[in-house]
């Protein structure tokens, strides 16, 4: 199982879908991506994760060193998560209270803080 | 002797082949479903620190996991061959000995190659050796994944054990079996 990816926009927002295991092999290419995104003026984010079937450390610091990157631009990186398994790894590390997790890309792109 | 024993290079492209077997294993042993996933998650960060501490200390030599069945508990451990330098002596020359001769290989080149090799190469050690003063590597932006990773682990299982000295670290994990599963 690989990491997908793929970006759209809804108004000011860029929604980027995550699929497959983000782990320390995978990682790297979220990273490009958000980046990539983020230095072509894209500062408000949605990772929508509920494609991912796997999450570590790794993938959590590629998205705290996304969240550092937006906010650097007075953007916004906010998560799309349903999954428990996922849930419980940002709630060990006490990231649930830094990152915005939303039930829905709906509900995501309409929040405004 | 473990169950099941595992190699891997210290690449990140190995890490979920010992997670995919570490579950495997355990399922067979008896973990209960429910904590499988804590298990591929436990071990995944793990073996990731490990890779992540042979790479920055240039080592060459493989991952070690060892998957034990025991009669009540499924155990894990993982051992790294980095010397941890904070618990070598002032001057850290221990650790600094240990780290060498790989650290220059993996400079590679041809230089340190005349009489004497041996004695350069750990004069030449001392220079990155330096560098080890640094606790645990830290990655360029991302909060030192390494100790996020040992917090991940610590969140995760109840039964866990970080042991390092001079010539690497291991650590121990495990988790309750529920019945025996019958071949």
């Amino acid at each position: 199982m690989d990491l997908s990816l793929s970006t759209r926009t809804v108004g000011d927002r860029t929604i980027v879908e995550v699929g497959g295991e983000i782990d320390v092999y995978t990682a790297p290419k979220l990273r490009e991506q958000l980046v990539e995104l983020v230095n072509d003026g894209s500062y408000h984010l949605v990772v929508d994760m509920e494609g991912v079937d796997f999450l570590d450390s790794t993938g959590l610091g590629v998205l705290v060193g996304g969240l550092k990157r937006v906010r650097a631009h007075e953007g916004s990186l906010r998560l799309v998560c349903n999954q428990e398994r996922i849930l419980k790894i940002f709630r060990i590390t006490g990231l649930t209270k830094v990152f915005p997790i939303h039930s829905s890309v709906d509900e995501a792109v309409a929040a405004t803080d | 002797m473990a169950t099941v024993e595992l190699l891997f290079s210290a690449l990140p492209e190995h890490v979920r082949t010992a997670r995919l077997v570490a579950a495997a294993v355990a399922r067979r042993a008896g973990v209960d479903e429910a904590v499988l996933d804590e298990v591929r998650l436990a071990v995944g960060e793990a073996c990731t620190r490990a890779v992540g501490l042979h790479m920055s200390h240039g080592l060459n030599s493989p991952v070690r996991v060892s998957l034990i069945e025991d009669e009540k508990k499924f155990s894990i451990e993982v051992g790294d061959d980095a010397p941890h330098r904070r618990f070598s002596l002032p001057g850290g020359t221990l650790g600094a000995s240990a780290s060498a001769a790989p650290s220059a290989n993996g400079d590679g080149g041809g230089k340190g190659g005349g009489p004497g090799g041996g004695l350069v190469e750990a004069e030449g050690a001392l220079l990155p050796g330096a560098r080890d003063e640094i606790p645990e590597p830290v990655a360029e932006e991302d909060e030192g994944d390494g100790e996020m990773g040992l917090a991940v682990i610590s969140g995760l299982v109840d039964d866990v054990e970080v042991t390092t000295d001079e010539h690497g670290g291991v650590i121990r994990m495990s988790w309750p079996t529920i019945e025996p599963v019958l071949p």
